[in-house]
């Protein structure tokens, strides 16, 4: 792009944008806007993707018939699928296994472990992932883990934040669980070996998190998942628990009984499947934030395309909360090669500042995140505030500088590692210039809905981690996500373990549920036009698609 | 035309570029990759794994998390007229014209099997279970092939002198992408040996914090068990109130 010129990073007009904020900063330097009030807040809510009109309709078949979803979930929900029950020979198992757990993020892989600690032998474990084994929302949680370990807080106290946060709505006795084994987990982590941020004497370091009444987040700098995941992975590996890649599941089998069975995978090279008879499976596949919901950029990973939603909801499984998203104030606006992805809370927990065009600081940066979200979209759309980018997207500056400047200087190297590379890579340095971010969508808040022991109202099916709803309410905090993850990874482990061990007769094999979907389907009108799941997203340029021919 | 539009419908359509792809008669600069030898014109400024999706390759491999974590998306490539192999992550390096680019979508790396529980912290379980650590030759091949800039070859040397806080904290951005290993001349799998390296000291250098300790043994106790009691028998009024009154430690 030799034709544009760039100084530090940015096209001649941003940085010549930027030069107002630089002005400004001393003086903003001791000064955060308040944070707003009750009725503030619900006034600029109107704005957030999930409130504002449109965006969503009622489901009209299935457990959940009548609640309303985003359209992009609906659609996946009344679409048809990827095969015909004629298709699939049911008869050759390809492995039979106790259990069957389906996606390697965080929650998948700690299921796996707890179920082999639980005396399963690991040859009778099967993970299966989409694409490898790690290629996940997980490895991607930036800022931390929420714990409650020290000593002015409690698990009590972690509740009650967590409740407020998801607007009363989680189910209390599986928040309990949340909350109660939090510290256990971090017990876990430290005996694998996980690197968790330390105090000088030794203590972790705990720092804030949006919504909390105590600091109680558990980093690892800002690669906290990357760390997470690839210690609990080795563990995995050396308990020599069986694993495939890039073998997504794409349709679930039944007992004929109503009961979760085992699944049909696909080799997504060679396009033949496998069949996996189980006695228990766990759905840990993450979330949804590649389906774009409302025209949105994410932070998730390739997969997270609503595959277990799906497949758990064909076979009877009840979802709750699925209308709400949760979208991060913070994604890269610029430069457009990372559009969407995360920059992390903890900037503005230590200092940065969001800013307008006219160099004004113009909201508390610490709100929740659908109202700081909210916030931004007012100040780029409806006080036109905002900053066009030259691929004509609208967003505030994040005043990193202010980060060095309150927190001395070098502290964004040695506390953001992994976004100060990012930025460098594109010849910006978030020390010296600001960044523009524009809300990005985040987090499924809801999904299958689960007990405290990851259990779902489908025998033999149990659930894990993002993909299931009811732990967070309306609305997750952050670092409650991955604590999430090994909480109810641990625990769906064990409790499936023990549930395959008392499965004795086993029905045969069948696609009965899939059968009666379609007959659903069909009875409300809907037509064969879309399939699901979709596996991944498509990215391939427009020209080339509109000359593709099928022909080997 | 656009006052018509909602809001959501006008951030809709200018993230289009991202999300559905970006349109050609928007395209103002163009290059021209090959991919795999063959040549695409590709529009500048997209990354090389944007690029090629433009082109019409569609990812299974070589594409994860999509922002620089996960190690998926591991590039070689050529410039015309420059005898340099190089190495990138396609999901966060930009397109140049003249590339010639390959995906690496799997690194063969053997990884030892161990019980950490049962291991010696000391420099001779890295030998017992990586004594190609011996071989290296110090060329510093690995470290010039490493997209997150990390000391590799320094790791490796410490962690042939048994310095494990050294190989922890130089190694610990290691997104285990294998290019440092698919380049050494030693035939070193350098990651498998830092991540063992790593989990070596988070476990026996870093003792379990006492406030740790305390909280575990307090709800092994039960000590919570009243106010679990109060909490899950509380209206949500009640717990609207709870939730108004906590105190924020102060910062
Ligand atoms: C950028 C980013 C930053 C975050 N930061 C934080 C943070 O700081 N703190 C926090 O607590 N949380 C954070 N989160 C949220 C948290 O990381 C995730 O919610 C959590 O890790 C999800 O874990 P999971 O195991 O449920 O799913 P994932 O980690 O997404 O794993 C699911 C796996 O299942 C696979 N899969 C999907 N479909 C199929 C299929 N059909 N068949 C087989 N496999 C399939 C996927 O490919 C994937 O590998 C962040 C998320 C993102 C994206
Ligand atoms: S050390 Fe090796 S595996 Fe790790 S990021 Fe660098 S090149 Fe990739
Ligand atoms: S490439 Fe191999 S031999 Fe060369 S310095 Fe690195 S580890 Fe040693
Ligand atoms: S796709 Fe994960 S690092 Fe590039």
């Amino acid at each position: 792009m030799a034709e544009i010129k760039f100084i530090r990073g940015y096209p001649e007009y941003m940085h010549e944008l930027i030069n107002i904020v630089n002005k400004t900063r001393m003086k903003r330097k001791d000064y955060d806007p308040p944070a707003m009030s009750k009725e503030e807040r619900e006034e600029v809510l109107k704005l957030h993707p999930d409130y504002a009109p449109g965006g969503k309709r009622k489901i009209s078949i299935g457990q959940n018939k009548g609640d309303r979803g985003p359209n992009e979930v609906v659609d996946l929900l009344e679409a048809y699928p990827l095969i015909e029950e004629g298709e699939i020979d049911l008869s050759k198992v390809d492995y039979d296994v106790d259990i069957l757990i389906i996606g390697g993020g965080l929650a998948g892989t700690s299921a796996a472990i707890w179920a082999n600690n639980q005396g399963l032998p690991p040859e009778k474990i099967l993970l299966t992932n989409k694409l490898r084994h790690g290629d996940a929302n997980s490895m991607m949680a930036e800022g931390g883990t929420q714990a409650a370990d020290r000593p002015n807080d409690s698990p009590l106290i972690h509740f009650l934040d967590a409740m407020g946060g998801g607007h009363f709505a989680n189910k209390p006795d599986v928040l309990k669980g949340l909350v109660e084994d939090a510290p256990l987990i971090m017990h876990w982590l430290s005996e694998l070996g996980a690197m968790i941020d330390r105090e000088e004497n030794g203590e972790f370091t705990e720092k804030w998190g949006g919504g909390t009444c105590r600091r109680r987040m558990h980093a690892c700098r800002d690669y906290t998942g990357l760390e997470e995941l690839r210690v609990i992975r080795d563990e995995f590996r050396d308990r020599k628990i069986s694993c495939l890649e890039y073998y997504p599941v794409i349709e679930l089998l039944t007992d004929g009984e109503g009961r979760a069975a085992g699944a049909v995978l696909w080799n997504f090279e060679t396009g033949d499947y496998k069949i996996v008879k189980a006695k228990a499976t766990i759905l840990a596949t993450g979330g949804f934030g590649r389906l774009h919901i409302r025209g949105f950029p994410t932070t998730n990973h390739y997969g997270a395309t609503c595959d277990g939603v799906v497949l758990a909801y064909r076979v009877g499984a009840k979802l709750r909360d699925v209308d709400t998203v949760q979208y991060h104030p913070t994604g890269a606006a610029f430069p457009p090669q990372i559009i969407g992805l995360l920059l992390t809370e903890k900037l503005r927990s230590m200092g940065a500042q969001p800013i307008n065009k006219d160099g004004e600081a113009f909201v508390f940066p610490l709100e929740p995140r659908d109202v700081e979200a909210s916030s931004f979209i007012r100040e780029c759309y409806i006080r036109e505030k905002g900053i066009l980018t030259p691929t004509g997207m609208r967003g505030v500056w994040l005043d990193t500088p202010l980060i060095e400047l309150k927190n001395g200087e070098g502290t964004i190297e040695n506390a953001f590692p992994g976004m100060n590379r990012m930025f460098k890579r594109f010849d910006i340095d978030m020390a010296k210039d600001p960044v523009l971010v524009f809300p990005t969508l985040h987090y499924q808040n809801g999904g299958v809905e689960t007990d405290p022991e990851g259990k779902t109202n489908i025998g033999g099916l149990f659930v894990a981690g993002e993909i299931s709803g009811g732990v967070h309410g309306k609305n997750r905090l952050m670092g409650n996500s991955t604590l999430d993850c090994m909480v109810f990874g641990r625990r769906s482990g064990i409790y499936a373990a023990e549930y395959a061990k008392t499965v004795k007769r086993r029905g045969k094999l069948s696609l009965e549920h899939m059968k009666k979907y379609v007959n659903m389907l069909k009875k409300a009108g809907i037509k064969p036009e879309r399939r699901a799941p979709i596996l991944l997203p498509e990215y391939r340029g427009k020209a080339v698609l509109a000359r593709m021919i099928d022909i080997f | 035309m656009k006052e018509k539009m909602s809001i959501m419908d006008r951030i809709a359509e200018s993230n289009k570029s991202v999300i559905t792809g970006i349109d050609e008669k928007d395209i103002e600069y163009w290059v021209t990759a090959y991919i795999m030898g063959k040549a695409y014109k590709v529009p500048a400024g997209l990354t090389i794994m944007q690029a090629m999706e433009f082109a019409g390759y569609r990812f299974v491999r070589s594409a994860g998390c999509r922002a620089g974590f996960c190690g998926a998306c591991a590039t070689v490539y050529r410039k015309a007229g420059d005898y340099k192999l190089q190495t990138a992550m396609a999901c966060q390096t930009r397109v140049e014209d003249g590339m010639f680019l390959v995906q690496i979508p799997f690194a063969p790396g053997d990884k030892a099997v161990y019980d950490i529980n049962k291991e010696e912290y000391n420099v001779g379980t890295l030998f017992k279970h990586y004594p190609e650590l011996a071989r290296c030759v110090s060329c510093n091949t690995c470290t010039k092939a490493c997209p997150q800039d990390l000391e590799v070859m320094d790791y490796i040397q410490d962690a042939i002198k048994g310095d494990f806080k050294a190989v922890a904290k130089e190694s610990f951005d290691c997104i285990q992408c294998g290019l440092c290993a698919i380049r050494c001349p030693a035939e070193l799998v350098q990651y498998h040996i830092a991540q063992l390296a790593r989990r070596m000291y988070g476990r026996y250098e870093c003792q379990e914090p006492e406030h740790l300790k305390i909280r575990l043994k307090e709800i092994e106790n039960g000590n919570y068990k009243e106010g679990w009691d109060k909490f899950l028998n509380a209206s949500i009024k009640k717990l609207e109130k709870l939730y108004a009154e906590r105190d924020r430690e102060s910062d």
